[in-house]
Parts: structure tokens; sequence; C-alpha cells
């Protein structure tokens, strides 16, 4: 056996890193299943993601990589299978949910709204108050103490060229919002984020942004969900790569393990992954 | 790699704008600077034509002017805001006037009980259109155009088209029409109601979560709701307040007028959505500060005063506020476009 088939027949998990490998995954599914009438959404789809890592889900249009992540999200309820976080059944009946329970998904049509600036964006939907009868009594809002803390938050990311809080999101270009929605996500204290396409809109710099900016967030504990359709980027931060294909899991491999080429064609069925054992 | 990034972006983030663009970029972030701006002028303007306009007198005569169309439009600027638009302002407004008059005269209740059934009416009558856009998805034009109807047509009905005298009402109900002098300046207890109104609701957005949500919904509903902000909850809060704040305005209308009148202030609704829209705030929502709109107000106000002392006829300042309001909503349209 070569190393690469012990990957394979590991779940892709990457030989000499056993060590995170080892850990009870953050979070799993296990035999998903979700149909829309007569088209079968998810057939049975097994995934883990372990703490610390950037899981990259791949697939062709219609591979049921958007149907996965909304029923790991809470926004669709799966016909059968089950939802573990930290081996606990866990069961998403709204986006909500998720979120209670410490997944944070930022949606390719970027949650973010325009109009309002950078805090209150940031805190949107989980305003602080004011101490006091202020707060409690007037319901009046804490908007200094918001604008500091979101500046950390966005300097912890490493984005300098955002510097007044109070600026409206409208005002900041496509990778500077897409720092925001991805600054909010990884505050209030959530385990897990979910990205969905966080590239897709960007040009080749910000992109670079984007890219260091998830690599940072995994470095600081957070496991991460990476939807995309650009391998080059999958390439260069994913840990480990789950491939869908026709609404099943094809298979799990590292960018060690195999070639974007292989990966492609592993996704459109030009090639097979040897079954795991 | 991260460092050329910032670099590149910190650079561009320093540019030079065109004093135009900087022009347009103060415009957007203080919304309220270019209606003050245009009061500013109407005030110079008039005051330069007539002798009599910039004194207490007339000053206390327009602020008396202003007074109900300034707390109707808090309530517009409301569900503006959430990109929604009420044309049952005026017929809520009427509604209440009426039924609090009459319960007051013909059931001989006393003014207090008569005024807190007009404002329960008057929320119910807002609950009922936020009901049917949130629950029955209907668009707030056709269902505020619809409630139009609908609101006046009871009014009408219930009061038979006859106005009833203020001499016959509890004191409690023609309160606001009284007032009190500061030097030459007449002041109302209705010009004072409608500066509360508008320091609650001012607070209420610029201060709360609330506020905030309001603004959300209006900018961009879908990312309002993923993030969490309870949609359908913050738009029938915004109808059913707006409601209530159109009784207010019934009940200084009743003082204002010396009468409750069924055919009262028969244009309520352009005059509300003009202030609104004058005021600087966006009728694709999301955008405005209520300040602008008691600016609009006191603009469309100003204007038909001043050029009624000037001795204009009517019909040409009813073409100068129609040349304001295209010339505002042109104007939001482009401060909208801003750039970084």
């Amino acid at each position: 056996m070569t190393t690469r088939d012990l990957e394979v027949a590991h779940g892709g998990i990457p030989v000499g890193k056993e060590g995170i490998y080892s850990q009870q995954p953050i979070l799993s599914a296990r035999k998903l299943v979700i149909t829309f009438g007569r088209v079968v959404g998810l057939d049975g789809v097994d995934l883990d993601l372990y703490p610390g890592e950037i899981l990259a889900v791949i697939g062709d249009n219609g591979a049921g990589k958007s149907t996965l992540i909304k029923c790991l999200t809470g926004a669709y309820i799966p016909d059968s299978g089950e939802i573990l976080m930290n081996g606990q059944p866990v069961h998403f009946r709204k986006p909500q949910d998720a979120r209670m329970a410490g997944i944070e998904t930022v949606y390719q049509q970027l949650a973010v709204v325009p109009a309002l600036d950078i805090a209150s964006n940031l805190y949107l939907a989980r305003e602080e108050r004011r101490k006091g009868p202020l707060g409690s009594v007037f319901r009046m809002l804490d908007k200094k103490g918001m604008e500091r803390r979101a500046g950390q938050a966005i300097q912890r990311l490493g984005i300098q060229t955002i510097q007044n809080m109070g600026q409206a999101v409208e005002t900041l270009s496509g990778g500077q919002r897409q720092a925001v929605a991805v600054a909010r996500a990884a505050a209030f204290g959530s385990k897990v984020v979910v990205l969905d396409e966080p590239t897709a809109a960007l040009g080749v710099k910000e992109s670079g942004m984007v890219l260091e900016m998830i690599k940072q967030l995994r470095d600081g504990g957070l496991s991460i969900i990476l939807i995309s359709h650009n391998m080059p980027h999958v390439w260069e931060v994913a840990d480990r790569i789950h491939i869908q294909r026709l609404g099943a899991l094809a298979g799990v491999i590292t960018p060690q393990s195999h070639d974007m080429g292989e990966g492609v064609a592993i996704m459109t069925g030009a090639k097979r992954l040897a079954p795991s054992a | 790699m991260s460092n050329t990034v910032t670099s590149a972006a910190a650079e561009f983030a320093r540019r030079q704008h065109s004093p135009v663009q900087r022009v347009q970029h103060q415009l957007h972030a203080r919304p309220w600077l270019s209606p003050l701006f245009l009061l500013f002028v109407a005030f110079v303007v008039f005051f330069i034509a007539t002798p009599t306009f910039l004194t207490a007198n007339s000053m206390g005569i327009l602020l008396q002017q202003t007074a109900v169309v300034a707390t109707l439009a808090v309530g517009q600027t409301l569900v503006i805001l959430t990109a929604g638009i009420d044309l049952s302002v005026g017929a809520i407004m009427v509604l209440t006037m009426m039924v609090m008059a009459s319960l007051a005269r013909d059931g001989g209740m006393p003014g207090l009980l008569a005024l807190l059934i007009g404002f329960v009416l008057a929320l119910a009558a807002g609950a009922l259109n936020g009901f049917l856009v949130t629950r029955i998805n209907l668009p707030p034009f056709i269902v505020t155009l619809g409630t139009l109807s609908v609101y006046t047509a009871i009014a009408l009905l219930y009061s038979g088209g006859e106005s009833i005298q203020a001499s016959h009402l509890p004191g409690l109900l023609n309160v606001l029409g009284d007032g009190f002098a500061i030097g030459g300046f007449r002041l109302t207890w209705g010009i004072v109601v409608m500066v509360i109104i508008y320091a609650v609701v001012g607070f209420a957005l610029s201060q709360t979560a609330w506020g905030r949500y309001v603004y959300a919904v209006g900018d961009d509903p879908e990312a309002a709701r993923l993030s969490g902000v309870p949609s359908k909850r913050i738009l029938l809060a915004v109808y059913t307040v707006a409601g209530l704040i159109y009784a207010v305005a019934a009940w200084e209308l009743i003082g204002r007028a010396g009468a409750a009148t069924p055919n009262a202030v028969p244009d309520a609704n352009l005059q509300s959505i003009t202030a609104v829209v004058i005021g600087g705030t966006s009728l694709f929502g999301g955008r405005g500060v209520l300040i602008g709109t008691l600016l609009g107000a006191l603009i469309v106000q100003t204007l038909q005063f001043g050029l009624s002392q000037m001795g204009v006829d009517q019909q040409w300042r009813v073409l100068a506020t129609g040349i304001l309001i295209v010339v505002a909503v042109a104007a939001d349209q482009w401060i909208r476009k801003v750039k970084a």
C-alpha cells in the first residue's frame, strides 16, 4: 500500500498529521438523505469535520454541496440521517438553532446590510446595551463599546485597510465586505464557520486577502468548511477535501495525496477513488 | 502576499477625492444636511422677499401649520424606512378623529376614554396594514391603497359625513389647540406633542436595536433575516406604531381645526410622503434620519406659507412643491451612488 492508498483508506486523513484527527470530530454527518419530490438531493452522505481544520467541499453544480451545507446549518431538515456535534446528536430546525450551537455561516450572497455601518453589521441581531438604567430601561445601545470590539475583531483578522467602524458597509470593496461577514461569523464564540464561495466575486488580490483570513481563523482554532469552485484556492488552503458527486460522497482526499487534475477527475466521475476500507 | 494587498488597498483608500465626490460623501453620511440647507435657503429668500415672514407671529403660525403633517410624517418615515409606503395615513387619522369626537359627543364618554379608544382603534388599523403586509405578503402600496378606501368609507359612514364642532367636545380632546406664548411666539400643546413624538421615535431609531432592525429590514430584508433579525415582527411593529402616531396627529388636528371634520386635510398622504422624501429618506428603504422628515415638513410649509405671504397663487405653490419632490428624489438617487 502506498501512502496515498493509506490516506484514502482513512477518509483522507493526512499521514503524519494524524494527531488532530485522532480527536473526536467537532461536526459529523451520518447517512444524510434529503429529497425534493422525486429529486434526490443527498443520497446518504457522511461528513467529518475535525477541530482546527479547513475542510473544503467541492463538487460540480447539482452535486449536493449546497444542500449538504444547508442541512448542516439548519436551513434544510434532512429526511433521514444524523448530525452530530462533538459526538452528540443535534437537530437543527432553523438556522438560528445551528448558530446557537456555534455554527456560523457566511452565505454566498453576503448577509451584510449595506446601509448599516461595520460595527452595526457585526453586532446585528446581537446588539449589546449600555450598562445601568440607560440600557435596561431605555434599551440604549452601547455603540462605543460595540465599535471598539468590532475594531478588535477586524484587527485580529489582519485587515488593516478598514479603519473606521462607523463606515457604511456599502462604501467597502467586495473583499472588505467579505472580511466583515467573516469577522461576524468568527466572533461570538462560534466553533464552526461555513464559508460558501467566499472568493467567487473577488479579484486576485482580494481573494488572497480572504484566503489568508481563512487560514488565520483555522490557526486560531476554528473549524472551517469551505465550499468553493475555485480549485487553486481549495488546494492552497484546505487540509482535506470532501468531494461530492451526484448527491453522494465521491471521496475525501488531501491536497498532498491528489493533485488538482485528479480531484477534478473524481469530481466529474472521470476517475474513481479506490473504495475506502 | 498580505503585505502587498494591504499597501495597495491602503493606497486606494488614501486616493484624492474630487470636491463633488466629497460633497456627495458628506450628503451620504449626513442625510439631514441637504434639507437643512434647503430650509435655510427658503428662509433667506422669504426674509428678503416679505417683511412679515421672519416675525415671531409668523413663525408661530408656521409651526402650528406644520405640526399635524409633521406628526403624520413620523409614522410615514418608519414605514418608508422599511421600503414600504403608507397611503392610509390620512384615512386612519380621520377615522380616529371622527370616532373620538363622536364617542365624546354622542356617546357622552369622558374625554380620556374617547381618546384611549381612538388610540386603540388606530393601533388596530395600523396592525391590520402590517398583518396584510407580513402575513398575506401583499405589497404595502396595494395594502394601504385598499385600506385607504376602507378606512375613509368607515369614517364617512360612521360620522354620516357631518362635522363635530370642538365646542361640543370635552376639553381634553381639543387641548392641543391651546397654547402659551414665549415673547410674541405662540406655541400650542400640539407643537409640544409633535416635538415629543420626534424625540421618542428618533431615540428609538438611532439608539436602540429595534431602530437598527428597521433600517436593516428596509435596506436588505434577506440579509437581515439571515443575520437573525425577526423581519416580520419588525414590519408588523412598524405599521402598528405608525397607526398609533396617526392617532396622535388626529388629536392634534381636532385642536388645530377646532372641529372633527371627515374631509379634513384631504391631501394628508401626499403631504406626509413629501415631507419624508424632501427630508432625505430614501423611498427604497433603509436610508434616512427622522430629523430630516421634520425639516422636510417645515420646508413644505415654509414654501406654502412664504409664497402665500408673497401673494403667489395656490397653483404656483403646488407647482413649486412638485418640483421640489422631483429634485429631492433625483438627489437621493445620486447620493446613493456614493463610492468609498
